[in-house]
């Protein structure tokens, strides 16, 4: 949102939009903060989309040595392939396996491995996600169409402003021979929040 | 009764409203803001985070995700003596007229 492009009119825009529009002018007029630099910012979030974070799944799947590395010390292992996070946040990453399910969720606000997927979508932050996925996970995961078996055990981790989770989801049956990029297109947003599984090779 | 942020648990009638809204450039000002202001170590996700505890229950509730984000900026460069309310009060009111225009 450079100068050239004044913000567009909004009718209904609420009073706190008002007041973040009059914090950025004032601040740019302060020189805390340039338009190219937060224009910076803004073409890049646009850009981040969960492709990366599919791509490190994929890497896992294929590479044993990079998929223990990256349970255990996630900034490192994603830093290898030229993923940098934020420098005041921690990232974990948890496995889904045959036995156990993972779900993420941030019940406090809406943390989220942004370097990685890009913005949330709404219904992570949503209330009602947040107040459901601690006590019901199994019916949110119905309702996402994920019907998990009685024998796997659902663990909820709950995300907060310091660490963020991603979920390393199980690699779809029959994908032996697949390369990197391929793998990758199995990988969705949702299996790495963990409200789906991984697409099925006859399903992209 | 846990704080308005800890909803973790509440109860909540019906399904999980899974559609995504499109983004407002306020929006993306306000996600970039907090970006550069991290950067520059001006702000932390943990007072981020705290400036969006310290609204008023209804005032949270009522507000849209962003909204919260703007509201805690807002109160945490007060907090710092970086911008006044009286500043920001005086640009937003000249924002408003020049968009009644």
């Amino acid at each position: 949102m450079s100068d050239e492009h004044p913000p567009l009119l909004h009718a209904e825009r609420s009073r706190r939009a008002t007041r973040i529009l009059a914090i950025r002018q004032l601040l740019v007029e302060k020189d805390v903060v340039t338009t190219d630099e937060l224009d910076d910012i803004i073409v890049r979030a646009r850009a981040r989309t969960p492709a990366d974070g599919a791509k490190v799944v994929a890497r896992a799947w294929l590479d044993e040595e990079f998929r223990e590395r990256l349970l255990t010390d996630a900034r490192a292992a994603v830093g290898d392939l030229g993923y940098q996070l934020s420098h005041d946040t921690e990232l974990a990453v948890v496995e889904n396996t045959a036995d156990v399910h993972h779900l993420v969720v941030c019940t406090l606000c809406s943390c989220y491995p942004t370097s990685l997927l890009g913005p949330p979508p709404d219904w992570y932050k949503s209330f009602a996600y947040r107040q459901r996925a601690v006590i019901e996970p199994r019916a949110v995961l119905r309702e996402f169409g994920l019907e998990l078996a009685d024998g796997v055990r659902v663990r909820v981790v709950d995300s907060t402003a310091d660490v963020r989770y991603l979920v390393l989801p199980r690699r779809p049956a029959g994908t032996q021979g697949l390369g990197e990029d391929a793998l990758a297109e199995l990988v969705t947003r949702d299996s790495m929040i963990g409200v789906a599984e991984a697409r099925s090779r006859d399903r992209v | 009764m846990p704080a308005v942020h800890d909803r973790g648990g509440l109860p909540a009638d019906g399904p999980i409203d899974r559609s995504d809204h499109q983004w407002e450039d306020w929006e993306h000002v306000t996600n970039a803001l907090v970006g550069v202001l991290r950067r520059r170590d001006l702000i932390n996700v943990d007072e981020l985070r705290r400036g969006i505890e310290a609204m008023a229950p209804e005032e949270y509730e009522s507000s849209s995700y962003y909204e919260r984000w703007s509201a805690s900026i807002e109160t945490l460069l007060v907090e710092k003596g970086i911008l006044t309310e009286a500043e920001i009060d005086a640009v937003a009111a000249k924002l408003d007229t020049e968009w009644e225009r």
